[in-house]
């Protein structure tokens, strides 16, 4: 079959066949970019934060009528105070491990800063940003973490201060992410850096293999593995517990805290919000992003499904205007297969088309997300899957009104259109 | 006549069902899309007091050194120092003037266990400036701010939460352990988006604040501000004196003749603080409540996005639409070459075209609107801070036809004017 006859008869309905092209043009621009979102933000919920995220609970909690905090005395009542909670969380049943902590990976609170190898400078380029952590020598343990290169902290040398006191502590441990940016031979356990700009060395004595900054936000994405931990237990009206249980028991021991810590002292703000499983901290974290996906998801369908009516209702036409024809070419010999061929081949014919300015449009709306939400370049084969899936989106259109076509009788060719 | 297109348009859609459907259909679900996007973007980008919006300004100085600049892009750092606030608000050049830090505070009465709210710590012209309406009593005075007076105005959700709704001014209300005396009670009041809050550290939706005190009586209670940055090294234990960046300052000014002399007074301001050496740049910013908004971009960009996807998918809708109406009115060559031998003129069938095109837009704006209205509804579930103010209104509900009715309309006009290019005699011959 020669497509000489095809582009003939096409040129007959040219309106139609511009706006077959066109949905088919603007669904895959659209159907690909809208995947290509899908795939990134779902690749950003996927990603491990680099703890063991079972059987982990985190507590946030603030003492009524405590101390201002303001002078040493008051530190170190409020510092009694976190440690009595800490020990009797930990004499919990069902408990493996308690730090305080001021923050988790995905918790919408986070302490920044930068990382430098000189003294006093405060870096904003060159420099290392990341995020802080501050716990006791259990910290390790109870976020899972692994450990790949130097020791963990000893309780000795865990300290405490005010939670505006600038002091910077001794010693480190940083992930592999920020070590390698600063030591890039892969050589920091041992070496000093300066925290935020102090003029008091502090020295990495390990390193981890893995732990997420608490932000989500796009302004953290230059620096989501770059996280430093520090052994201080942070002293102010209110604390912050990260807890680890034995497997199995976590809501157990989640619905024992409140009159665990009311025990210990009844005077304090423990809400609904309170105690949270890590599981619930990542589901508030990222459900904006998983519900801009399923969005996205939805409206590819009923966009591909729109296409493919539109597919239909126009070819169903043309199949109807064309039954003399159809009869004719019967008549003279064509085979049913002939006719279905011949209207295979002119939507492959009109959806080549239209993919190929798909394209172009694909890649010129990527441009456009780029500039305006801070999107990464597409990968060429989301181009070329949206080009398969709408041709491939076509030809199962085209397959009912060709095979009507493909049964009209030769005897049409005698009776008038 | 119209009754009579309408008649014929009744007539072809019965003659063919499923096509009439999936016009309507794709109409709808393209309209259901589009309008409900535009419903939370017009929540989000509108304009939080539009009486008032025109006069009020957002003023920003740059304390920056010039070798650490706050922002790579040179933007104008978005709070101001306490020093340079109240020397604004001192020299008392705007007809109204605000310097304002949002903060968390722990609040508590006899009945129930003390909880968390926010908290805005502000000025005394704050209420006047931004229209905030009273229930009961009022707000303070500017002395009562200097003298450190323990006073506090609380919203009118708080008010019904304690007090049951009553008048509670001269009540005490306990607050991070300190009693303050409430001395006034809003009406319910919640501009969205929240602008004079977001770039505080506060939300950028929602309910809004329980409770607005002095600044200095706060202060003097040891709260702090939700957000502060440095921009510069030295000690940062009293914020008052520190390098630190933690208020906003707004201000009304009437008309364009104070506006412009409040902007030289400011630029004499920056550069009187550059002689002086604490500034290094005598840039400064003045935006009107708008622009501000605009250019903290308040819209997440999911929004913007999804706007951007309802109104592509709607335009696919519409491309479908012209394609399947003109499929069916080519089918009817026949009837037209009819009506046109019977003397109808051509203006005759291209309206009779629209007015089925017309109809196809009504019947799927109404459709659509159902589909909005779901929308709507799973958008209110979900947890965004805006979600509980998400609602269709009147205008909305008016612009969902006008919308559907314009779309199906441009959809209609090619496939109308190639039925009145219909010659009539071929087709009677043929027929």
């Amino acid at each position: 079959m020669t497509l000489h006859p095809m582009i003939a008869a096409l040129r007959k309905h040219k309106a139609g066949v511009v706006l077959i092209a066109l949905q088919i043009a603007l669904t895959l621009a659209i159907v690909c970019n809208a995947i290509f979102i899908i795939y990134a933000r779902i690749q950003n919920v996927q990603r491990p934060t680099g703890m063991d995220e079972n059987n982990l609970f985190l507590i946030t909690q603030q003492w009524v009528g405590a101390p201002s905090g303001d002078d040493p005395a008051s530190i170190q009542k409020l510092d009694a105070m976190l440690r009595e909670d800490v020990n009797a969380l930990r004499a919990m049943p069902d408990v493996e491990s308690v730090t305080p902590i001021n923050s988790m990976p995905l918790f919408p609170s986070s302490w920044n800063g930068s990382i430098a190898l000189k003294p006093g400078e405060e870096l904003r380029e060159g420099n290392a940003r990341t995020t802080y952590y501050f716990g006791d020598e259990s910290l390790m343990k109870t976020l899972g973490l692994h450990l790949i290169a130097g020791r963990n902290f000893s309780a000795a040398d865990v300290t405490n201060k005010g939670f505006r006191d600038p002091a910077e502590a001794n010693m480190v441990i940083v992930t592999k992410a920020l070590a390698d940016k600063l030591y890039p031979h892969g050589d920091a356990v041992g070496k000093a850096v300066y925290l935020d700009g102090s003029n008091k060395p502090s020295t990495i004595i390990g390193e981890v293999e893995r732990l997420q900054v608490p932000s989500v936000s796009s302004w953290a994405s230059s620096f989501v593995w770059n996280s430093t931990i520090e052994p201080v237990r942070l002293n102010s009206n209110f604390s912050r517990y990260a807890v680890r249980t034995k497997p199995g028991r976590l809501d157990a021991v989640m619905r024992q805290v409140p009159s665990t810590l009311y025990g210990v002292n009844p005077m304090r703000v423990l809400d609904d919000d309170s105690v949270k499983s890590f599981k619930d901290i990542r589901a508030e974290a990222y459900r904006a992003d998983i519900g801009m996906a399923a969005l996205m998801g939805v409206i590819c369908l009923i966009l591909l499904a729109v296409t493919a009516a539109g597919i239909v209702g126009l070819t169903s036409f043309w199949v109807g205007q064309r039954h003399r024809q159809i009869g004719v070419r019967r008549a003279l010999g064509a085979r049913k297969i002939d006719i279905l061929h011949y209207f295979q081949l002119e939507n492959l014919l009109i959806a080549g088309g239209g993919a190929l300015f798909g394209i172009a449009l694909a890649i010129g709306l990527n441009r456009v997300l780029m500039s305006k939400f801070e999107m990464e370049s597409m990968p060429v084969y989301y181009v070329l899957a949206g080009l398969a899936v709408v041709v491939l989106l076509g030809q199962i259109a085209v397959f009912v009104p060709a095979r009507r076509a493909s049964n009209v009788p030769p005897v049409a060719a005698t009776r008038s259109a | 006549m119209l009754g009579y297109y309408l008649d014929l348009a009744l007539r072809s859609f019965r003659r063919n069902k499923v096509l009439t459907a999936l016009m309507v259909l794709t109409l709808a679900l393209g309209i259901g899309a589009s309008m409900t996007t535009l419903t939370v973007l017009r929540l989000l980008s509108g304009d939080p007091l539009p009486h008032k919006s025109a006069q009020l300004f957002y003023v920003q100085l740059d304390p920056y050194p010039k070798d650490h600049p706050f922002s790579r892009s040179d933007k104008l750092p978005w709070m101001m120092s306490y020093v340079d606030a109240m020397n604004l608000l001192h020299a008392q050049r705007a007809e109204r003037q605000a310097a304002m830090a949002m903060t968390r505070v722990k609040l508590a009465s006899t009945q129930q266990r003390p909880f968390f709210d926010d908290g805005v710590m502000t000025t005394s012209d704050f209420f006047s400036m931004f229209e905030a309406p009273f229930q009961y009593g009022g707000g303070w005075s500017a002395a009562d701010g200097e003298s450190r007076a323990k006073v506090v105005v609380i919203a009118d959700f708080l008010n019904d939460q304690l007090f049951g709704g009553a008048n509670s001014v001269g009540r005490n209300l306990r607050i991070n352990d300190q009693d303050f005396r409430i001395i006034g009670v809003l009406r319910h009041w919640a501009p969205q988006p929240r602008f004079y809050s977001l770039y505080l550290g506060g939300p950028n939706y929602g309910k809004g604040e329980a409770v607005f005190l002095p600044l200095q009586s706060a202060r003097a209670a040891g709260m702090g501000p939700m957000s502060t940055m440095s921009y510069a090294g030295g000690d940062k234990e009293v914020l008052e004196s520190a390098p630190s960046i933690w208020l906003g300052l707004w201000v009304q000014l009437p008309d364009a003749a104070a506006m412009s002399a409040y902007r030289s007074f400011l630029a004499g301001y920056a550069r009187q603080q550059v002689a002086l050496g604490r500034f290094e740049r005598s840039r400064f910013g003045l935006s009107d409540l708008m622009q501000w908004l605009d250019s903290q971009q308040v819209v997440p960009g999911n929004v913007r996005m999804q706007t951007g996807l309802a109104f592509s998918f709607l335009l696919i809708c519409m491309v479908n639409t012209v394609g399947l109406l003109l499929a069916k009115c080519l089918r009817r060559a026949n009837e037209i070459g009819v009506r046109r031998a019977l003397g109808a003129s051509r203006a005759a069938i291209f309206a009779q075209f629209m007015a089925e095109a017309g109809l196809i837009g009504l019947v799927g704006g109404a459709l659509g609107l159902v589909f909005a209205l779901f929308g709507l509804w799973c958008i209110r579930q979900q947890p965004a801070e805006y979600a509980s103010l998400v609602h269709l209104d009147g205008q909305m509900f008016a612009c969902t036809f006008a919308m559907a009715l314009i779309a199906s309309l441009l959809a209609g006009m090619l496939p109308a004017w190639r039925a009145c290019a219909v010659t009539p005699a071929p087709q009677l011959k043929s027929a």
